[in-house]
């Protein structure tokens, strides 16, 4: 019996290591490729184990760090005034619909719950987007289509006031002139600091990582976050080179880019902030995959 | 009357502060997604910018037959159903395997550790998944024709211009990054189930796999259930991101690549067909939606608790 137990224990370890390892393992490559040099890679490609490490395509892009520090930017900016705008939004929205005295709460809760089952799909979304208010070429094309709310998040935080906040304490807040508003900010939102956290974490990683909107609503590059410059330089390598003003390029001729590892070194300064990140906030990053699964 | 009135006015003012609370999102719906519903009447138009959208011409259905007379409306639909078909069937029988086996990890800072790092992957966007995918399948320099192959003593593969691969290469991209996070849902609901069960099992000198195989799958079937029906609920919607991004938007393979999302963006924002493409989102939007209702009724019918609706 306890020789079965540790047969499965080890066998659970043994899986679970190789498939943690098939996860980990396409950051180190990346991460390797991004440091070997040109002429290596071309011999024996992308490899753990490069005959030859460098810094060149490094080089590269610290040449170009304006335009890329300019991108980190704009994607911060994005990141926090969304994230912010969203919490703000949806609690408002959410607090509301959770309230049993409140007129056509039901009425209400099925606007935002039918955006859930049917949606009008790009080619509308980009028309009413672009030719009613247009937003192309704006700061804001980044910032609202798609992403500042959802009605899935907007009925997770319902769910969570009607089940966490005694109505009592509302009723109390109330006989105590506290006005609706007030009562929401004052003593509500207080006490839902866990949602607020879990949702504000998956909306700052949908904003972070969001490179659709820049795609569909861009093509200025001064206006292009991080993930954008990613999203043109995976198909053209020349993109930093070939976008940035002439006192840039005319040091970086595109014949000396050492375009396979460049390739390698911009992924990973894509993506290394956020494998910095993590280890902090993994544990309330798993722990919110369930709370919005279990609804 | 003049009571009645007076009290309307008095419940009006009372709720006037939580409605003003609602304004912003219902601003925000109305526009992100109300409008766009509203503005799919243009794929029964005949776009033309000179024109203005309301100013052009009413063609019917017009848009429709154009787009179900190619071979591209059966193409993008046979992909995007096969895939996602696939996608849940793999994707969920992993996902419970590993959830079993992570279960049994007794060591729980092990367990910890292993759950933190299979959802990684869940957390960093597509275009450096498309990066990753391109520094294993690239044909001059990936890991796969440099290192793997050559192992092997397999000649080198041109992957980004050969269609047969892409759907081995596309289901291996979406579980790699999707499993560990199916995997946590699944471990949740197994960890919720009483451990009395498995204790009375035990006793009765049930081994591992019996409970496994008479406790733990039983009691997150419901669990299993919902989440697979809500999956073909979406199956005519995929995952934009992997089909853009991981292919790198190569047209050679587009035979085995292209879905309905896809085909929508490149009719929108490439070939500039704003007319076959609204007629794609619209059928979708159509089709997509009748399922929904369908996975939800089917899930209703089973077990009211899970419905959505």
């Amino acid at each position: 019996m306890a020789l079965e137990n540790k047969g499965l224990n080890w066998i659970a370890n043994l899986v679970l290591s190789l498939f943690a390892a098939a996860c980990l393992i396409p950051f180190a490559l990346l991460i390797i490729a991004s440091l070997s040099s040109e002429s290596s890679i071309i011999q024996n490609g992308y490899t753990f184990f490069p005959s030859e490490f460098s810094l060149s395509a490094y080089d590269y892009l610290w040449g170009h760090s304006i335009e890329l520090g300019r991108a980190y930017g704009i994607t911060i900016l994005i990141t926090v005034v969304g994230t912010a705008v969203s919490l703000a939004i949806t609690s408002a929205l959410a607090y509301p619909l959770s309230r049993r005295d409140m007129p056509l709460r039901n009425f209400w809760t099925f606007v935002v719950f039918f955006t859930m089952l049917f949606n009008g799909g790009l080619v509308p979304t980009y028309l009413v987007y672009t030719q009613l208010f247009d937003i192309k070429n704006t700061i804001f094309g980044l910032l609202i289509p798609g992403l500042l709310m959802n009605g899935f998040n907007v009925l997770l935080v319902r769910t969570f006031f009607l089940t966490s906040i005694p109505p009592a304490l509302i009723e109390a807040a109330n006989i105590d002139g506290a006005g609706e508003i007030k009562t929401f900010y004052k003593i509500v939102l207080p006490l839902s600091l866990p949602i607020m956290a879990t949702i504000g974490l998956f909306q700052a990683i949908s904003y972070w990582n969001d490179w659709f909107n820049g795609l569909i609503y861009l093509t200025d590059s001064r206006l292009f976050g991080i993930q954008t410059i990613l999203t043109k330089m995976i198909t053209d390598i020349q993109f930093l080179t070939s976008s940035s003003n002439a006192a840039g390029s005319a040091s970086h001729a595109a014949a000396e880019l050492p375009s396979t590892s460049v390739r390698m070194a911009i992924a990973a300064i894509g993506v290394l902030p956020i494998l910095i990140a993590y280890p902090f906030f993994q544990k309330y990053f798993v722990k919110g995959i369930t709370i919005g699964a279990v609804k | 009357m003049g009571l009645n009135t007076s009290r309307r006015w008095n419940r009006f003012m009372k709720y006037s502060p939580l409605t003003l609370l609602m304004l912003p999102g219902l601003a925000y719906l109305l526009i992100n997604n109300y409008m766009p519903m509203f503005g799919m009447f243009i794929a029964f138009k005949n776009i033309n910018y000179s024109k203005g959208i309301l100013g052009s011409d009413w063609i019917g259905f017009k848009n429709f037959e154009y787009l179900f007379k190619t071979s591209d409306a059966f193409i993008i639909t046979r992909n995007t159903i096969l895939y996602n078909a696939t996608f849940i069937i793999i994707g969920t029988i992993l996902a419970i395997v590993f959830a079993i086996l992570l279960n049994e990890v007794r060591k729980k800072v092990l367990s910890r550790f292993y759950q933190s790092v299979i959802v990684l992957p869940h957390l960093i966007s597509f275009v450096v998944v498309g990066y990753l995918a391109y520094a294993a399948f690239s044909m001059e320099t990936g890991f796969m024709n440099k290192t793997i192959l050559p192992l092997l003593g397999i000649e080198e593969i041109s992957w980004y211009t050969e269609p047969k691969y892409w759907p081995y290469i596309l289901t291996l991209v979406h579980l790699w990054k999707s499993i560990g996070f199916s995997c946590i849902i699944y471990l949740a609901s197994i960890i919720s189930i009483d451990s009395e069960y498995y204790e009375a099992a035990t006793l009765d000198g049930a081994n591992k796999w019996q409970q496994i195989r008479a406790i733990t799958i039983p009691l997150i079937t419901p669990v299993i259930v919902m989440l697979t029906l809500l999956g073909i609920g979406r199956i005519f919607y995929s995952d934009f991101g992997l089909f853009y991004q991981v292919p790198m938007n190569t047209g050679m393979i587009a035979d085995t690549t292209n879905v309905i999302d896809t085909y929508v963006y490149k009719g929108l924002m490439i070939s500039g067909d704003i007319g076959m493409a609204s007629a794609a989102g619209v059928y979708q939007s159509i089709v997509g939606f009748v399922l929904v209702l369908l996975a939800n009724y089917v899930v209703r019918k089973i077990n009211r608790e899970n419905a959505l609706f």
